[in-house]
């Protein structure tokens, strides 16, 4: 049986005068990787971050389990249990590595410095720079510092927004271990380009076209369908 | 080398009343982006305040307290009415704030009356002490020591607390901020609240070195906080320490070797920071 733990039904969004999101529908299984697949500009990003609130829906319902988020203010969307990592990663330039973690933990109790610990096991680096600022690190450590930043509270899911964008294939692997590991522990939404890392590390996909969402299922049936592969993804 | 130690003494007092003054600016302008004309105003009622707190008690302290008070509660007004509705443009802040100024500086002539008041050093800081040849007055190192010890509470702050590392996050990266389950909005309010408050206090310092207390005494220092941060750079409170003092120092120098050039100071070192380094000379990396 698969539990739902984010529902969008009939979301939409404009910025500005632009209409973004056009009828957004969406259901996370938890305790899954939920893949968000599309075109440049198909509406990928603008979904999560209606999510969270930063562009907020202007008509449809958001649920979280049975709370209605749709109306709620970004940080108690958060404080719900949401972690999110942007497309550009939002790290705090001026911040050590250690700064950024401590500005991200909800709680500054023994639980949370354990799992900081648990992080630092997942993403060595960011041990060894530990005292050095946010802004110096290389694009594959801040991807590693924001991911470790969503999930260093105890998170019900974690929204990542193009994780390899730009990163070596070496450090792809490494972000695509972490999400293998962080997935034994929350639900993932995952915007990804990259097919090849989206069809490994995917159980359920979601194709969004226009602001639309136009297909989903699981990730198997969408790794042998070339028919769609071409037509929503331009692969295969 | 005595009169280079005197100008230093009184560049370093005189620049550390401006720090006072721009430290708040830097945190109004730096992390909220909030252009606040108003802050001259806080700054008045902060001298108003604590100087008639300090008359009416015989007490400097009760007097800055009562400035900081002073400070905190028009902070909060202000940022409740005047700078809410306008967040995020600057051609408003300017008109509503500047008008909040006159506001501000107008019912100090209601409550205090039109003329300026007269300040002397409270007794335990008045005189001076003789170190051979210079004379040292006793109020300008009670100015530098407090100017120091007001940038080394705020250091640790910043440095060392989480509300301090929010703070510098907000700087960066706002949106970041709130996503990470932070209302930022409220860390806004307190960040005017504490901003207002180092300007009365500003006020209420600068009064007795002054001599003298003046309703549109604010907007004369205001104008001097925002030179300050912008030579220092936004959002850096080393950076507004470090413009604070090269002010202060250039206008004690300049007024002795060069005072035609004394009044101009300001702008002259401005001019040069913009034209070379625009972002100021210290930044705050965003991100």
């Amino acid at each position: 049986m698969m539990n739902s733990l984010l529902c969008l039904k009939e979301v939409h969004t404009h910025i500005g005068q632009y209409h973004i999101l056009q009828g957004i529908n969406l259901d996370i299984v938890e305790n899954e990787v939920n893949v968000l697949l599309g075109r440049n500009g198909a509406g990928k990003t603008t979904t999560l971050k209606t999510i969270m609130g930063l562009t907020p829906a202007s008509k449809g319902a958001i649920q979280l389990r049975n709370t209605d988020i749709t109306k709620k203010m970004t940080y108690d969307i958060a404080n719900l249990g949401i972690g999110y990592v942007p497309e550009d990663q939002g790290i705090f330039g001026d911040l050590t590595v250690e700064e950024n973690l401590r500005v991200a933990m909800r709680k500054e109790n023994e639980q949370t410095l354990q799992k900081q610990e648990y992080i630092l096991t997942l993403f060595p680096d960011l041990k060894r720079f530990w005292k050095k600022a946010g802004g110096k690190l290389s694009g594959g450590q801040k991807q590693m510092l924001a991911m470790a930043r969503a999930f260093v509270n105890d998170s019900q899911m974690l929204l990542i927004d193009e994780p390899s964008k730009g990163l070596a294939p070496i450090v792809v692997e490494k972000v695509m271990e972490a999400i293998q590991e962080m997935k034994k522990t929350t639900t993932i939404v995952l915007v990804e380009q990259n097919f090849l890392m989206a069809s490994r590390i995917g159980d359920n996909y979601t194709i969004i076209d226009d602001g639309k969402t136009v297909h989903h299922g699981p990730m198997k049936a969408l790794i042998s369908d070339e028919q769609l592969k071409r037509k929503y993804l331009g692969i295969g | 080398m005595e009169l280079i130690i005197s100008l230093i003494i009184n560049g370093l007092a005189t620049g550390m009343l401006i720090f006072l003054l721009a430290a708040g600016v830097t945190l109004i302008f730096g992390l909220m982006d909030v252009l606040n004309f108003a802050h001259g105003g806080l700054f008045v009622w902060g001298a108003y305040s604590g100087i008639f707190a300090y008359a009416a008690t015989e007490s400097f302290t009760i007097g800055i307290l009562i400035a900081l008070l002073t400070g905190a509660v028009l902070g909060f007004i202000t940022e409740k009415l005047i700078i809410t509705p306008v967040y995020g443009n600057h051609v408003q802040q300017i008109l509503i704030t500047l008008g909040f100024m006159i506001v501000l500086s107008e019912c100090i002539k209601v409550v205090f009356g039109p003329n300026g008041i007269p300040v002397s050093v409270p007794p335990l800081l008045a005189g001076s002490w003789e170190v051979g040849n210079i004379i040292i007055i006793k109020y300008r190192i009670f100015i530098i020591a407090a100017g120091f010890i007001i940038y080394g509470v705020f250091h640790y702050i910043l440095t060392k607390t989480k509300i301090g590392l929010i703070v510098r996050a907000g700087v960066m990266n706002r949106e970041m901020v709130q996503a990470l389950g932070i209302n930022i909005k409220r860390v806004f309010l307190y960040v005017f609240m504490v901003g207002a408050a180092l300007a009365s206090l500003g006020g209420v310092l600068m009064a007795p070195y002054s001599g003298v207390i003046y309703a549109e005494m604010g907007m004369e220092y205001a104008i001097l906080g925002f030179i300050v941060v912008v030579i220092g750079g936004m959002g850096s409170y080393s950076g507004t320490l470090f413009a604070a003092i090269l002010v202060g120092l250039a206008g004690s120098f300049m007024a002795y070797y060069v005072p035609y050039l004394s009044l101009a100071v300001n702008m002259i070192i401005m001019v040069i920071v913009l034209v070379f380094r625009p972002q100021g000379l210290f930044t705050v990396a965003k991100g």
